[in-house]
């Protein structure tokens, strides 16, 4: 009592500031995310004043160009929540265009010819597969004790590899329907341009992604399942001994981001219409540094699936810097890497400041 | 039975067991693939081609082995190689376009200098695991991608070669009927061996592995310890630099060092050394490296097309990953007991 009275003469507004980032420390991560993506935006929009960079376009593109990135964040979100690693989402989102892309091929090059089959029943395959990998890769961590680095990089092998399997080059996907989907957009004028004629396209990709998101935020929040990944990722062994089901959660998240990797890869598919092994290659880990910026934690417990958007917007936007400030290419990769560490070291100091400040 | 049982549970045994299956694979179907003669004053064959070519990452995996004992991966290796090569052939050309242009550095300072540069990458890593308390995945993540754009520019974005064929000697030179690389290789496992297992330095890595902050306590300077292993690692990254681009005189920036990571990853855990930290396995390792290059030769010399190469490096992956599992362990030794044991009430 008598340390309260001491510190009110000091500085008590800094203290309450501290205090309040220590109550809400797990959402801290993901608001600062944030916050820097204003930030750099309002940063990006001053150094290219000329170009245009704060517009309804630039802004939205940063959704368009990559909605599979951002699909596959989601997935990849509850999985290290849950503790652990994903290194395959590129290749079964790669195999999963593949899969869409022959099965509806009716012939392809000179000798090969595909299966011929309806766009719905490639695309139920694709995603039937990648769940099914998805799985298989959860039983191999959860039963055989597998490190999830080990068994989702022999995933990662599997997948791309069965890719080459069923053909060595890429094959268009010709399907009307599937194309007309992947052509569709909502268009709307960008106000905030300079360019009279700029419009904003906003195609089905960020839709699907949109209700994955609802569902998902939904399913972390409000249920049971949701709360078990959160335990399993915060404390395994607590989590054992308090009865959760350990070994269904642990399956049910890989099972479910083999899911979000076929639906990226069907996402990538519909704007870029064709499947092939070249696809997506290393995409894992980009996908890895968005939801460790969004603020989800490596080591688990913490983290949300809109905070991963957040990071996937953030890599995003350091990727337009680039392009926007024409940087050769080893010098881009240095300015991702260098932002990259950036935001994580101002991560890591708010949460310093948060458990410094920890109520007792 | 005894001995036997003795034998199958070291842990250098599985590893072991998997290489000589796959040798004896080969002899069964092919004799002539594990050939090994000595002509023209150097060994040649197929053994020999699997030894040398397991070299690079070998030595990738031996300072993997120990970062991954600290409880860390390091996913820079790959770019390291390929900054080191470019720096090592730039030192070389001494920062002239035509390809016949070298300097008049000794190669010594060349050698020495790249590995200063590797040490330097090393300390960086360490220093942002062990002080900043980065995770190791995306501190190792990020200099993978700095080093890697550091490449492009030092290389120009081109393939940069040299035409200074005592620069190849390093690599490709004769000792003893074996190329050097494969000599410098077990020189670098024996110097680590030594300095891990015949001083406390293993213990202190084992033991920063298992629990950072309980050594601490118990009096290891924890934070030393990782940013050194980390040094170490980058430095035989940089060592497979100097070979790789001694080996073949070229640094390509998109090329050099891809997806080695992943490969040197692979040949720790198939040595038996776990992912969480704690207890590793030199010789495991390089056994698993020595496994990879088998298989991979293998595979090229039977003609299999590049397309299942990848499905049955899974495969193959996953097979001895479940072998090496304590469910499968505790599965068979279930079977094998007695049914008159009574259980201990």
């Amino acid at each position: 009592m008598s340390q309260e009275t001491t510190t009110i003469q000091t500085t008590p507004k800094k203290k309450t500031f501290s205090k309040f980032i220590a109550r809400h420390v797990k959402i801290i991560p993901s608001i600062t995310t944030l916050i820097l993506f204003i930030i750099a935006y309002i940063i990006g929009g001053i150094l290219f004043s000329d170009i245009g960079f704060v517009t309804f376009r630039t802004f939205f593109s940063l959704f368009t160009d990559s909605p599979f990135l951002f699909i596959s964040a989601v997935g990849m979100t509850l999985v290290i929540i849950s503790g652990g690693i994903d290194l395959s989402v590129g290749s079964v989102a790669a195999l999963s265009t593949m899969i869409i892309a022959y099965g509806t091929a009716i012939e392809h090059g000179p000798d090969l010819v595909g299966m011929g089959w309806p766009i719905g029943i490639s695309i139920f395959l694709a995603l039937a597969v990648g769940t099914l990998l998805g799985f298989a890769m959860g039983v191999l961590i959860q039963v055989f004790k597998v490190e999830p680095f080990i068994a989702t990089l022999a995933g990662m092998f599997f997948a791309r590899g069965m890719t080459f399997v069923i053909s060595i080059d890429s094959i268009p996907i010709r399907d009307e329907w599937f194309t007309a989907l992947g052509r569709w957009r909502i268009q709307f004028r960008d106000v905030l341009s300079t360019n009279p004629n700029s419009m904003v396209n906003i195609t089905i990709g960020v839709f699907i992604f949109l209700a994955l998101l609802v569902f998902v935020a939904i399913l972390m929040r409000s249920t049971k399942l949701g709360r078990n990944i959160y335990a399993l990722g915060g404390n395994e062994q607590s989590a054992q001994l308090m009865g959760l089901p350990v070994r269904s959660t642990r399956i049910f998240v890989y099972t479910f981001n083999g899911f979000c990797s076929a639906l990226a890869g069907l996402v990538f598919a519909l704007s870029l219409g064709s499947g092939f092994g070249r696809h997506l290659i290393g995409m894992e880990l980009d996908v890895i540094a968005a939801v460790v910026i969004g603020g989800t934690l490596l080591t688990g417990g913490m983290g949300y699936p809109l905070g991963s958007m957040f990071g996937v917007m953030t890599t995003g936007l350091i990727g337009k810097f680039v392009t926007f400030g024409n940087m050769l290419s080893g010098y881009a990769r240095i300015a991702t890497a260098a932002l990259l560490f950036l935001f994580i070291v101002l991560q890591r100091i708010i949460i310093i400041i948060a458990d410094k400040n920890k109520e007792a | 039975m005894r001995i036997l049982k003795k034998i199958t549970s070291t842990r250098i045994f599985p590893p072991l067991l998997v290489l000589f299956l796959i040798l004896l694979f080969n002899l069964i179907v092919q004799p002539g693939f594990l050939s090994l003669e000595f002509r023209d004053g150097r060994f040649v064959g197929g053994l020999m081609l699997i030894l040398n070519r397991s070299i690079p990452i070998m030595l990738l995996a031996v300072g993997m082995t120990l970062v991954i004992a600290t409880g860390g991966v390091d996913l820079s290796v790959g770019s390291v190689v390929a900054v080191s090569a470019a720096v090592a052939i730039s030192l070389i050309r001494g920062g002239d376009l035509a390809p016949t242009a070298y300097t008049a550095m000794p190669l010594v300072f060349v050698v020495l200098i790249t590995m200063l540069v590797g040490i330097a990458l090393g300390l960086w890593n360490g220093f942002l695991i062990s002080k900043l308390n980065m995770p190791p995945v995306v501190a190792t993540l990020v200099l993978m991608v700095a080093a890697r754009g550091l490449t492009q520019i030092i290389t120009q974005e081109r393939s940069l070669t040299t035409g200074h064929t005592p620069f190849g000697e390093i690599a490709n030179g004769i000792t003893l009927g074996v190329p050097n690389q494969f000599w410098i290789g077990v020189g670098i496992f024996l110097l680590v061996w030594f300095f891990t297992r015949r001083t406390a330095l293993g213990l202190f890595i084992e033991s920063v592995g298992a629990n950072k902050s309980a050594s601490t306590h118990a009096g290891i300077r924890s934070n030393v310890v990782l940013m050194a292993v980390y040094a170490v690692s980058a430095l035989c990254a940089a060592i497979v630099g100097i070979l790789s681009a001694s080996s073949v005189l070229v640094v390509e920036p998109m090329n050099t060092g891809l997806d080695m990571e992943l490969s040197a990853i692979v040949a720790v855990v198939l040595g038996g050394t776990r992912m969480n930290g704690g207890k590793f396995n030199l010789g495991g390792s390089c056994i698993g490296a020595i496994i990879l290059q088998a298989l991979h030769q293998t595979m090229t010399f039977y003609g299999v097309p590049v397309q299942f190469s990848l499905v049955i490096q899974a495969i193959v992956i996953v097979v001895i990953i479940i072998i090496q599992s304590a469910t499968t362990r505790n599965f068979i030794s279930s079977l094998f007991k007695s049914k008159k044991e009574v259980p201990a009430s």
